[in-house]
């Protein structure tokens, strides 16, 4: 799915939070966001999900205008304990994923078992998410994600959450999954590494309100593993460069 | 649960002297904190036996009469009286009629109220009138439109509850974590799906504690509205042998109305651990 955002603005009240953004996403591009905190990179993403209504401009999916969430999207978001939901078993918290479109009992268990086999965890469709550690809930809510069988993921800053380790795991099965899956993955991060080690392409926004400072293609080969492509001088080169402008209009002006 | 090593064929090491005495202490915890009880009841014997009247009685006779009031046995009804099967189920009937009106429609007003700001700043006057209106005070006027029978019970009941119910509801609905109702919205569920799998359990708690306090309110309501506008349940019971003068009759009737409070606040206990599984995380 590709998506088109066509002089996309956002104000709160009198405060402006996104100056206007126009950028074109391929289908089964990665892209990252990154920006410095509240430049607005989480409004963007949440008007690409249709969970915020637009100010100015519009959103297209494949030519079609987005108001509301549309189908074949799905998002993941940082909190998973305040999205995944803990009254319900883990299958049945990936099943609410299938209820808008119905598919049948065999389709729907099908596309859960093989969603959390996707994301490592076969077994734990009957536990309820608090049982699992962290890591494990990010998965889960991954796992939820991929049930819907989306076009487009959009990612909330998935791994701020959680320690160092389980973020590198989630990192690379979010590598894995975009390969398994064929999805357009849009990921909101303020980390630069995370971000320019994930995407084919990373936009820059600048402090809010936010507009895209760069958008720079990150030429790294494929397949990516954490410790050949993060070796690479060119992965310290263009870590440099997002780093460079993420900080640079604050420089001088820290507190 | 108190799981005792000894006696259990399936324990086959046997527990040191510490546990032991651990185990001990643990079982023995919830009569400890009934050493006050015991005491008022002493108190109560003692000094029932000391002045003697007939309108209080010792507890160890209200205790003997409420055996055989209650739980003698008689052909074929398990080890209940005839008393017990003419008066209880009545009672427990009336207040699981009301109390279950009160709870859907409750829950169905709280659900509307919580889910709009506007229709919660129209309501709440009303609202707040009703709830500050003592149940019992629209006794009279009940009977009025229902006359001597079972719906005045019903109705009171119902009334006397609905309110709480609705207003715990409201504010559960209203707080529900944002997030998880974000999270909703982005997986398009559709109405019935939102109401049942998110909103009602995310306000589960709070509907809870509606229920167990509405239940408290219904069963006062029950009794009250029995002592006038009936012809048989407990607190017609209460009223006759009052009436009649059947003093230890009628402090044994009274023993069971607490013991059947009692009952009903361990189910809805049991009820609430069982739905609120999910509180105790981590």
């Amino acid at each position: 799915m590709e998506i088109t955002i066509e002089r996309l603005a956002k104000r709160y009240g009198d405060r402006p939070a996104l100056d206007p953004i126009s950028a074109r996403i391929g289908q089964g591009e990665f892209v990252a966001v990154v920006g410095p905190s509240g430049c607005g990179k989480s409004t963007l993403l949440m008007l690409l999900a249709g969970l915020l209504p637009a100010g100015e401009g519009r959103v297209l999916l494949d030519e079609v205008p987005v108001d509301g969430p549309p189908a074949g999207v799905s998002v993941v978001f940082q909190d998973y304990a305040r999205s995944l939901f803990p009254w319900l078993t883990v299958r049945r918290n990936l099943a609410l994923a299938a209820v808008a479109e119905r598919p049948a009992r065999a389709e729907l268990e099908h596309r859960i078992d093989r969603a959390l086999r996707s994301v490592g965890l076969p077994d734990t469709a009957a536990r309820f998410p608090w049982q699992l550690s962290g890591g494990q809930q990010q998965r889960v809510a991954i796992a939820r994600a991929l049930v819907a069988e989306p076009r487009v993921l959009l990612m909330d800053e998935p791994f701020a959450a959680v320690d160092a380790q389980t973020r590198a795991d989630l990192q690379d099965l979010v590598l894995r999954l975009r390969e398994e899956y064929g999805v357009t993955i849009v990921l909101v991060t303020h980390d630069v590494d995370e971000s320019v080690y994930l995407a084919d392409r990373v936009l820059v926004l600048s402090p809010a309100p936010g507009r895209v400072l760069r958008d720079l293609v990150v030429d790294l080969p494929a397949p990516r593993g954490q410790l050949v492509t993060k070796a690479l001088p060119r992965f310290a080169e263009l870590r440099a460069e997002v780093f460079r402008l993420v900080m640079r209009p604050v420089d001088g002006a820290a507190p | 649960m108190a799981e005792r090593g000894r006696g259990g064929p399936a324990s086959t090491v046997e527990p040191g002297t510490a546990e032991r005495a651990g185990r001990l202490r643990r079982a023995l915890r919830p009569l400890a904190s009934l050493w006050l009880l015991a005491a008022l009841l002493l108190v109560w014997e003692l000094a029932a036996r000391a002045d003697p009247s007939p309108f209080l009685p010792p507890f160890s006779v209200v205790a003997a009469r409420f055996g055989e009031d209650w739980f003698a046995p008689a052909p074929g009804t398990l080890l209940l009286s005839e008393r017990f099967l003419d008066a209880v189920p009545v009672s427990l009937s009336r207040l699981a009629r009301g109390w279950a009106l009160a709870a859907v429609l409750g829950i169905a007003i709280g659900v509307l109220l919580g889910r709009s700001r506007a229709a919660r700043a129209l309501a709440s006057p009303v609202i707040r009138f009703w709830m500050s209106v003592p149940g019992v005070a629209v006794l009279p006027i009940a009977l009025q439109f229902f006359g001597v029978s079972d719906a005045v019970s019903v109705f009171l009941i119902a009334f006397g509850s609905v309110w709480i119910i609705a207003t715990h509801t409201a504010d559960g609905v209203a707080g529900v974590d944002p997030g998880w109702l974000r999270t909703a919205r982005s997986l398009r569920l559709p109405r019935g799906a939102l109401l049942l799998r998110v909103v009602l359990p995310a306000a589960a708690p709070s509907i809870l504690a509606g229920l167990r306090v509405s239940l408290g309110f219904g069963l006062v309501l029950m009794i009250v509205a029995e002592l006038y506008a009936t012809t048989a349940g407990l607190g017609h019971d209460i009223a006759l042998y009052q009436q009649t003068f059947r003093y230890p009759e009628m402090w044994s009737a009274f023993l069971l109305v607490a013991l059947l409070g009692i009952a009903l606040n361990g189910a809805v206990d049991l009820v609430e651990r069982r739905v609120l599984r999910w509180r105790r995380r981590g």
